[in-house]
């Protein structure tokens, strides 16, 4: 064990004995994680695509027209990978049902991608049946940049680095095509309950 | 790079907000001015954390010595600044990075631009210049908020001499009969402490992003070649 | 306002992967084909991983991740590495 620092306790947290998976702590505050600089798309600009994997589009928003579409509130728990997690956490946006709703696809997975270059890869399956939301609103605001504004991806159930921030689009795919992290080092499925952080776990 | 141990051995209040920790770190291979460490500290649970802090002390000097300043919502630097004190210990490794580093040897003219915080791996080059006798010409541009906020004012003072100049300048408030500068860190004020493009000066700049951006653009500008100015930004609240 | 820090700051991550001291390392970005310094690029060192990006393009050069075991390097960013040899 390295020496310990007489004293130090650190940002208060709270071990999440039961209420979070295995290895996180809870913390207070919205804890500012990014592989970039934050983008700065103007509304006018910003549409949300559909696209299959030789790239055409199969549906298509521009910003009026998603925020026309049916949302919800919920509340839902994130557990980042760096071990915090943060509960109760109130988010406004439309299901991705809602947006995949009308499109005929044999696909398995998707590609989440946005502005910045980011990716993430999802099995299909887990995007659907109100497990994750294309969300524009946090905490009765409006979603900030530094978290990911004017619109994210919201995937509770995993590991908080696929619900992934300024996202502009899904890719439907029949093959798994590993994201900006899952491609160098972290979990292709990312199971916080399995604690499926790195491969191999 | 292993992690080694280090004792509080002194704490020196510089400003209201910044603490100098003289540290005792057997083992400690020597360093370069303008490198850092990582430092690291460990709760009674295991919790940790760890941040970079810039080696404040020169080289050869007794104690290690790292200048933090107190980031009010931070992790690390309250802890430092507020509750480590003589005999508690933490881990810190190092030196790390080889490319904000000011060597004794090279006769180039040097331009330091400190903003805040930025000036501690600043002073490490000065005290090492003074120390080593450097033919070549050192000039700071040191900038602060308030009187109160300049790190290291009397020290930096008293090493002003025939190769080295030291300038303050105050962004927010300034006494009436302040006689150093006043706002931000310019071209104008870098044109006037530096040197031409020709004598192709090394230029380090060091504080907050946004200065360290500000300033090494106004050098581009100002006709130096990129490739002799380096920059160590602290992040956007500083160090 | 960018979160970004410079190549340096990820000197001590990097210590324990390379032999060389990373920071002094050149870098050909893949994607524009600057050249510079590893200790120039632009750092982002809040995330799951460091990203260090090409100071000119912002696109990604290097990626590191670090478990308490492992790590994992991508370097698909960069065209190539160019480190100093020291001479006998």
């Amino acid at each position: 064990m390295p020496v310990v620092s007489r004293g130090f306790q650190g940002r208060r947290r709270q071990p999440g004995a039961g209420l979070v998976p295995p290895g996180q702590y809870i913390v207070d505050d919205f804890p500012v994680l990014t592989a970039g600089p934050t983008p700065d798309v103007s509304l006018d600009d910003w549409d949300l695509t559909v696209v299959d994997d030789t790239g055409d589009a199969l549906a298509r928003w521009g910003w009026e027209e998603f925020l026309a579409l049916p949302a919800e509130d919920i509340t839902v728990d994130i557990h980042c990978v760096t071990k915090w997690s943060k509960l109760g956490t109130r988010w406004r946006g439309v299901s991705v049902d809602t947006i995949l709703d009308g499109i005929d696809t044999a696909a398995e997975y998707v590609v989440a991608f946005g502005d910045g270059g980011y990716t993430t890869n999802l099995p299909l399956a887990d995007v659907l049946d109100g497990q994750a939301w294309v969300a524009y609103g946090f905490d009765g605001e409006d979603l900030e940049p530094e978290h990911g504004g004017p619109a994210r991806l919201l995937v509770p159930h995993l590991y908080f680095w696929k619900s992934a921030k300024w996202v502009r689009g899904l890719r439907l795919g029949d093959q798994d095509e590993p994201g900006f992290w899952e491609s160098v080092g972290y979990h292709n499925y990312g199971d916080p309950w399995r604690e499926q952080r790195y491969w191999g776990d | 790079m292993r992690w080694l141990v280090a004792t509080v051995a002194e704490t020196v209040p510089e400003t209201a907000r910044a603490v100098t920790l003289r540290l005792d770190v057997p083992d400690w291979p020597g360093h370069r001015p303008g490198q850092h460490v990582d430092v690291r500290l460990t709760a009674d649970d295991g919790y940790q954390a760890q941040r970079s802090y810039s080696i404040a002390s020169p080289p050869g000097s007794d104690r290690l010595e790292l200048t933090v300043e107190r980031i009010d919502d931070g992790e690390v630097s309250p802890y430092l600044t507020t509750v480590a004190d003589v005999g508690d210990q933490f881990e810190l490794r190092g030196p790390i990075g080889g490319w904000f580093v000011w060597d004794a040897g090279d006769d180039a003219p040097v331009l330091l631009v400190g903003g805040g915080s930025g000036v501690v791996p600043l002073r490490a080059m000065l005290q090492h210049h003074a120390g080593s006798g450097s033919a070549a010409a050192m000039h700071l541009v040191q900038s602060a908020r308030t009187l109160g906020d300049v790190i290291y004012r009397q020290e930096l003072e008293a090493l002003v001499g025939p190769r080295r100049a030291v300038t303050v300048t105050l962004t927010r408030e300034s006494p009436p009969d302040w006689g150093g500068h006043r706002g931000r860190v310019d071209a104008g004020l870098l044109a006037e402490q530096g040197w031409p493009p020709s004598a192709q000066p090394h230029c380090y700049v060091c504080g907050p992003t946004g200065f360290v951006e500000t300033v090494a653009d106004a050098l581009v500008e100002l006709g130096h070649a990129p490739g002799r100015i380096r920059t160590e930004r602290f992040g956007p609240t500083g160090g | 306002m960018d979160t970004a820090l410079d190549g340096n700051a990820a000197a001590g991550a990097f210590g324990d992967l390379f032999a060389f001291d990373v920071t002094m390392a050149m870098t050909t970005c893949a994607t524009c084909g600057d050249r510079r310094a590893v200790g120039e690029l632009l750092a982002y060192m809040d995330a799951p991983g460091i990203v260090l990006r090409c100071t000119s393009c912002r696109a990604t050069q290097l990626r590191l991740v670090r478990s308490a075991d492992r790590a994992w390097l991508d370097l698909r960013g960069i065209q190539a590495l160019e480190v100093h040899r020291p001479t006998p």
